[in-house]
């Protein structure tokens, strides 16, 4: 318990990162998510196979590689630099890599939901004369959302939970890293370990909560 | 706008075929339909009815053949598809009516989003198709909380609200409840008596009597029989049709 006094400022600013870089990628994984699935079912072939591809390439890459390539490939080699101070530049690269894999299971989630969505409710949106971004924004797309609120918010907690390797990523602040770096000087201590579960528990558990009270709220009657 | 005494054919089908897969589902049709024309569409089951009414606004493409609608042909995709579809009003056997939308928004989102009028000309025009369909009421309900019959007017309404050139109804009473078909036929009935170009698949004899200009009787994927109302239903010239006839108006 002394341990976890003592550290709990280190751990906490630790973990105040893995919040931020959560947030940041929720939005953009939701944004680049939909993206990709209007990409999908897109009547062009082309944004339909580039959808595909992306998705099934960058879904079927362990998180870790995803990250390893952000820092290695991107930054390293290609010379990708979205700061000169070296931690911002890998905190972005972490929340680069870290939404374009999150993205792929958004789509995916998106995508089982447009799939609940009766043909008809197209049909009628193209009938009226909407254009096919038109239906897909104002019709499809609002009641895939509704049905998929539940497994999005699945999603969502895997992705917080993924802050954690951070690090593969080059991104040394996060408190996993914070944790186990104390863990290296002073040896293993559970409290701080329990500790820290019982701060992301603090934040998983509510987006779980919230996400599938929303899912009955939400739920279109047909 | 439609305008009556134009004698040019709104709609004109020429040597139309459309397959599904090896099913030949519509065999070199030949229909023109006239500027505030009512044609009744019939036909026993699977004779290619509903896929005629769909390829008039091509939510069904043709394998060969021509479909022009007044005087252009049918525009093959994209912005002028979308735009073309705006003037053709569609009502659909299952409603299809925006499920997450209230019965008032369902009517006014095409108006706003495609013919850019403001919200609030929008609604007001809105209330008055509902009121005109009997359904004001229920404005600010979602659709599944609306009998069949109730939706079915809705689904006029919002058909009603791009002011089309024409309304295609594909079997637009088949999905409801007996006591409620007449509801929406004395709407369409309504329509029909206000010089609307409509092209209607349904089975309910009553109506192509009282308010078809014309009836096609549909079999096999060809068009068996033209006629007027009465000449079709007191004295039809095929054997197919008469078969038909005695199957359906002997009860």
């Amino acid at each position: 318990m002394d341990d976890l006094i003592k550290y709990a400022p280190d751990l906490l600013a630790g973990f105040l990162e893995n919040v931020k870089l959560s947030l940041i990628c929720a939005v953009l994984a939701l944004v680049l998510g939909t993206i990709l699935v209007s990409m999908r079912v897109s009547p062009t072939p082309v944004l339909r196979g580039a959808g595909t591809v992306y998705v099934n390439i960058v879904r079927n890459t362990p998180l870790t590689l995803v990250l390893a390539f952000s820092s290695l490939g991107l930054s390293d080699t290609i010379g990708l630099a979205f700061s000169a101070t070296p931690s911002t530049n890998s905190f972005w690269l972490v929340v680069f890599g870290l939404s374009a894999y999150t993205a792929t299971f958004v789509c995916e989630a998106l995508r089982a939901g447009i799939n609940t969505v009766p043909l008809g409710q197209a049909e009628a949106a193209r009938a009226i004369g909407l254009t096919f971004l038109q239906s897909l924004r104002l019709i499809i797309l609002p009641q895939a959302f509704r049905t998929v609120v539940a497994p999005l918010g699945s999603v969502m907690i895997a992705m917080i939970k993924n802050t954690t390797v951070a690090i593969a990523g080059g991104y040394l602040m996060e408190s996993a890293f914070v944790m186990r770096d104390t863990f290296d000087d002073t040896g293993v201590s559970i409290p701080i370990f329990v500790g820290l579960v019982i701060a992301f528990m603090a934040v998983t558990l509510p987006v779980g909560f919230v996400t599938s009270r929303l899912a009955s709220k939400l739920a279109v009657a047909r | 706008m439609t305008e009556p005494g134009d004698p040019r054919p709104l709609v004109n089908l020429e040597g139309v075929n459309k397959h599904f897969g090896t099913l030949h589902v519509l065999k070199d049709i030949n229909l023109s339909v006239a500027r505030g024309e009512v044609v009744v569409v019939i036909g026993p089951s699977g004779g290619g009815k509903s896929t005629l009414c769909r390829l008039v606004n091509r939510l069904e493409t043709i394998d060969a053949g021509k479909i022009t609608f007044d005087g252009q042909e049918l525009p093959a995709e994209g912005k002028a598809l979308a735009r073309f579809r705006s003037d053709v009003g569609m009502v659909f056997q299952s409603f299809n009516l925006f499920s997450h939308k209230t019965i008032l928004e369902n009517v006014t989102l095409g108006p706003i989003k495609v013919r850019k009028v403001s919200k609030s000309e929008a609604d007001k025009r809105g209330m008055e198709l509902l009121e005109r369909v009997g359904i004001a009421s229920q404005a600010g309900k979602y659709p599944a909380q609306l009998s069949g019959g109730q939706q079915q007017r809705t689904a006029i309404a919002r058909a009603l609200a791009m002011n089309p050139k024409m309304i295609l109804f594909d079997e637009p009473t088949s999905a409801l409840d007996p006591e409620m078909v007449q509801e929406v036929l004395d709407v369409m009935t309504g329509l029909a008596r206000d010089g609307m170009t409509m092209m209607v698949v349904t089975h309910e004899m009553g109506f192509a009597r009282r308010a078809a200009n014309r009836v096609v009787f549909m079999a096999g994927g060809e068009i068996v029989e033209e006629a007027e109302p009465d000449a079709f239903f007191t004295n039809p010239r095929t054997d197919r049709a008469r078969d038909f006839l005695s199957k359906i108006l002997t009860h």
